[in-house]
């Protein structure tokens, strides 16, 4: 983990939404720094996406706050910000990849299309640089040079998920939110976007909170690990600690209910 | 490092499993572990299986949970109760201070084993090549055919996993070895390796602790052997 700043980059404090009388969740309070990787597992219903939801502006919350450490150094409330500032935010510093891809590319726009969209939201006008730009990104995540052209929608779904990536890591993001970014993928093309996912880490130093129900997805990605169930966080600490020292019953559980290959 | 320098000190450590899929069974595992690693000496912990041993190891790195007493490690900065460190403070210090050989590798699809080697070398700010070639050293040391040094060990015999294993314990080179038997699915010249392994990390002033089954090995390599069974729970806690 790099840590060029020791304050936490985002902070979360009592945390809870509620859709109308249905609890989403309840008073979770997280720290992020920088180049760390959370995880945060639970079944169906537990509560992760709705918390991914709010940490990542896209829902408002009933309660809490969520502080940012912008690039200036500048600690920001998130909700207080305005529309123009937070849509900045999402562009530039952050990354969303979703477990359906289509919530996360333009179907109908090629791929070099998707990936250049975030740098001109960043700035860049030059069509041959933001293409050159795109295809460097293209390759990186392991797709052919060939298809840059080409839209998503005649992409393989784990294709889908690279492009996904490289289309938010074109503007260099500091944050990562990931929901289930594995799910659904057979376990050739699974093993070959966790492997682009930790390089990246890696190499960029990147933060990320990623939301899984699978529990081996935690383990190779995450340097800590918050279980979630009705809502609440019931259990949080270092991810091989939680694993394999599970403390809370349903933890116990859950670690209990993996499948040995 | 230093040599006769205190790294590892552990003070009251109790460790007991609760069983929530059983009933909320307890089970005590040690009581009381109290002992100091220093550095240049290692030091072996002995007894019969099922007495704790491996948790101890697990403990001191923060795998499992200690529920009582401290777990005092020498890091860069100063110590570091690592028994109440927050989850950062635990991973610089295993990033900083202190490493473990498991019993088994965790394989990690796709990644070949010579980059599973180089990385662990990279952990501690050796740059690509110089990585690379520590990597290829051990390997080669540990009689790794270099025809597999590419791929990933996913299909590799348990042997060849446990010295993949070894070699990236060994790669980076911290102040303190944690070892949980190493040696056990090794032959004799795999096992000799092992040792001289061990014998170069005590000269250059690590803190070594480790759990040998191998009379063998356990003889030329501990300079010490603590019995765990006198940290066994009492029985009236049974």
């Amino acid at each position: 983990m790099s840590a060029q700043d020791d304050r936490p980059l985002l902070v979360a404090e009592g945390l809870s939404k509620h859709y109308g009388p249905h609890l989403g969740c309840a008073d979770v309070s997280l720290d992020i720094h920088e180049g760390e990787v959370v995880a945060v597992v639970g079944e169906s219903g537990s509560g992760k996406s709705t918390l991914l939801g709010l940490l990542s502006t896209q829902l408002l919350p009933s309660a809490g706050s969520v502080r940012y450490r912008m690039r200036d150094g500048e600690e920001r409330d998130l909700f207080a910000l305005g529309e123009a500032e937070r849509r900045f935010l999402l562009r530039t510093d952050w990354g969303f990849v979703h477990q359906d891809a289509r919530l996360g590319l333009r179907m109908g726009v090629s791929a070099g299309g998707n990936v250049g969209e975030r740098l001109m939201a960043t700035g860049w006008r030059h069509y041959g640089r933001i293409r050159a730009e795109a295809e460097q990104w293209l390759e990186r995540v392991e797709i052919a040079r060939d298809r840059i052209d080409d839209r998503p929608d005649t992409f393989s779904g784990g294709m889908r998920q690279r492009l996904q990536i490289a289309k938010n890591m074109v503007t260099r993001p500091r944050l990562i939110f990931m929901d289930e970014p594995t799910g659904g993928l057979d376990v050739s093309v699974q093993a070959r976007l966790l492997d682009l996912i930790r390089s990246f880490v890696g190499d960029y130093g990147l933060a990320a909170v990623i939301v899984t129900h699978d529990l081996a997805v935690a383990r190779l990605l995450s340097h800590r690990i918050v279980v979630m169930r009705h809502g609440r966080v019931i259990e949080t600490g270092l991810t091989d600690q939680v694993l394999d020292d599970p403390r809370e019953p349903y933890t116990q559980l859950l670690v209990a209910s993996i499948l040995q290959a | 490092m230093s040599l006769d320098r205190e790294m590892i000190r552990l003070d009251a450590v109790t460790k007991t499993f609760v069983m929530h899929l059983r009933g909320g069974a307890r089970l005590p595992v040690v009581n009381n572990v109290a002992f100091a690693v220093r550095g240049g000496e290692c030091v072996v912990l002995g007894g019969p299986s099922g007495t704790g041993k491996s948790s101890i190891l697990k403990m001191i790195y923060g795998n499992y949970r200690a529920d009582g007493g401290r777990i005092d490690i020498n890091g860069p900065t100063g110590w570091v109760d690592i028994a109440r460190a927050v989850p950062r403070a635990v991973l610089t210090l295993r990033q900083s201070t202190i490493g473990y050989v498991s019993q088994f590798l965790r394989v990690i699809p796709r990644i070949g084993a010579l980059d599973i080697v180089a990385s662990s070398a990279r952990e501690i700010g050796l740059d690509e090549p110089a990585a690379r070639a520590k990597a290829a050293s051990l390997l080669e040391r540990l009689n790794v055919p270099e025809r597999l040094w590419h791929l990933p060990p996913a299909t590799f015999s348990g042997g060849e996993q446990q010295r993949i294993n070894i070699a990236r314990g060994f790669a980076a080179e911290r102040p303190i070895l944690l070892l949980d038997e190493p040696t056990a699915s090794l032959d004799g010249a795999n096992r000799a390796a092992v040792v001289e392994l061990i014998e170069a990390r005590k000269r250059a002033g690590a803190a070594l602790l480790g759990i040998f089954h191998d009379e063998d090995v356990r003889d030329r390599v501990a300079d010490r052997v603590i019995d765990v069974t006198k940290f066994a729970p009492e029985a009236s806690a049974r």
